[in-house]
């Protein structure tokens, strides 16, 4: 009816647009979680033991943690401030599918919450004494882990958004469906150390990413349905 | 406690019962906290139909206006977009709907030039030309590049306001737009309605205001 209907890709690139201007405008919603999974990944240095070898240890599993809960952290701002100010309501009325709307949500998201932790996971990877070696096997599982892990937060989050006090629902419906990832990324890099091949678990992981790139953003979708109901 | 709805659709003058029917509601029957809001509710919205929603507060006008875009599926009933239902074509429907809700979906972090991109460009293509001549047109010349969050309550709605002037959508499904709009708001929102009826466009409104237009149909819920 109307004459010049935009298309889903320019729907889909408009709210990727708008959520990074957020994001910019917004800069402490950003820094936050980034500045927390520097410092949880700090802690554990001081609270167990700041023994170069114990530390080599457990630094996969500290770094897959602390990732794990600043992806948590980010995660609450997905969808409030829209649910507060009607402005998901308009991204529920429009001719295109929810499912790209929740994707580029989810798109702009993982870049400003997933990507800054991947990009300095390196350098906390240094600081635990993680042999070098490895740097390159975490940096790929992390680069492939970080977007499920938002994938699946999206589907707490949306479902949780309408309930007036969230408090740790979202921790509780996040965390044990993020468990496959979290094994998958720190096997990944032990046994690669211990010298199996990196390709297996690339492959899973990618499988994952797959899976959920195509599954989640239809779950985060009804979800939204039903809390703006 | 009364558990029922009594709905009265009164005609005003100047309808003309050919005018093709764009939405058709049927037999909608709403339940909320065991409390009937609505049942039994017939009504049409034709082309170049303004329908004003009456009622007390909590009889669910904002209920009803959510059914029929859609938001709300607690209901029973059918409701029908040019003989059709609507979960049978929500492209073409939600193609031609603009709904202004409550919360006025304005981001309060953005300017309202780029709030209006974003909401409208879900729609259709717009300029930047279009946008700052809606904005100037809403009385909103000289905010356009102030985060919302400075702005006031009536000037947000301003900004909601500004995407019926870009908008291309034959249905406006608008809850309470006159709550924080100033007396000339109100007037310039009024001649938006009656022009938007006369270019063959539906509204469906829901307020406690006295709409000074003609030809206005009115559904009262009880």
């Amino acid at each position: 009816m109307s004459i010049q209907r935009t298309t889903t890709i320019k729907a889909f690139q408009a709210t990727l647009r708008r959520d990074l201007l957020i994001a910019y405008k917004r800069k402490n919603d950003v820094i936050n979680p980034f500045m927390f999974f520097l410092i949880v990944a700090t802690l554990f240095p001081i609270g167990i033991s700041p023994d170069p070898d114990r530390l080599s240890e457990i630094a996969t599993g500290v770094l897959w943690i602390s990732t794990l809960l600043a992806s948590l952290l980010a995660m609450d701002n997905l969808y409030r401030a829209d649910y507060e100010d009607g402005s998901l309501e308009q991204l529920l009325l429009i001719p295109h599918p929810l499912y790209f709307m929740v994707m580029a949500k989810n798109v702009a998201h993982w870049l400003i919450s997933g990507l800054p932790v991947v990009l300095v996971s390196p350098l906390i990877a240094y600081m635990l004494n993680l042999p070098a070696e490895s740097f390159g096997t975490l940096f790929i599982t992390l680069l492939l882990g970080t977007p499920v892990l938002s994938l699946l937060g999206s589907i707490g989050v949306a479902l949780t958004v309408g309930l007036g006090s969230r408090g740790l629902i979202l921790a509780v419906i996040t965390l044990p469906m993020s468990v496959p990832v979290l094994i998958a990324g720190t096997l990944a890099v032990q046994q690669t150390l211990n010298g199996a091949s990196l390709a297996g678990y690339v492959a899973i992981m990618g499988a994952m990413l797959l899976a959920s790139i195509s599954l989640a953003p239809l779950a985060s979708a009804a979800a939204l349905r039903i809390s703006v109901n | 406690m009364t558990a029922s709805a009594e709905i009265s659709t009164e005609r005003g003058t100047g309808s003309e019962p050919e005018r093709v029917v764009m939405l058709h509601a049927q037999d909608l029957f709403c339940v909320r906290d065991d409390r009937i809001l609505f049942q039994s509710l017939n009504f049409d919205v034709r082309g170049g139909d303004i329908l004003q929603v009456k009622g007390s507060n909590g009889s669910g006008k904002t209920t009803l206006l959510r059914i029929l875009c859609g938001l709300n599926q607690s209901y029973e009933g059918t409701i029908h977009w040019y003989q059709e239902r609507i979960e049978e074509q929500t492209e073409s429907f939600y193609g031609s709907l603009l709904f202004i809700g409550h919360r006025v979906g304005v981001n309060k972090v953005l300017t309202p030039v780029e709030n209006l991109r974003w909401s409208c460009s879900l729609q259709k293509q717009v300029s930047d030309k279009e946008l700052y001549t809606a904005l100037k047109e809403v009385g909103l010349h000289g905010f356009e590049e102030s985060q919302c969050f400075t702005l006031s309550a009536g000037q947000q709605q301003r900004v909601s306001i500004a995407r019926l002037l870009i908008s291309d959508a034959s249905l406006w499904v608008l809850d309470e737009p006159f709550t924080t709009l100033d007396s000339r708001g109100v007037k310039q929102l009024e001649e938006l309605l009656k022009n938007h009826a006369n270019a063959g466009g539906a509204a469906i409104v829901t307020t406690h205001h006295n709409l000074e237009i003609s030809a206005l149909k009115e559904l009262t819920l009880v």
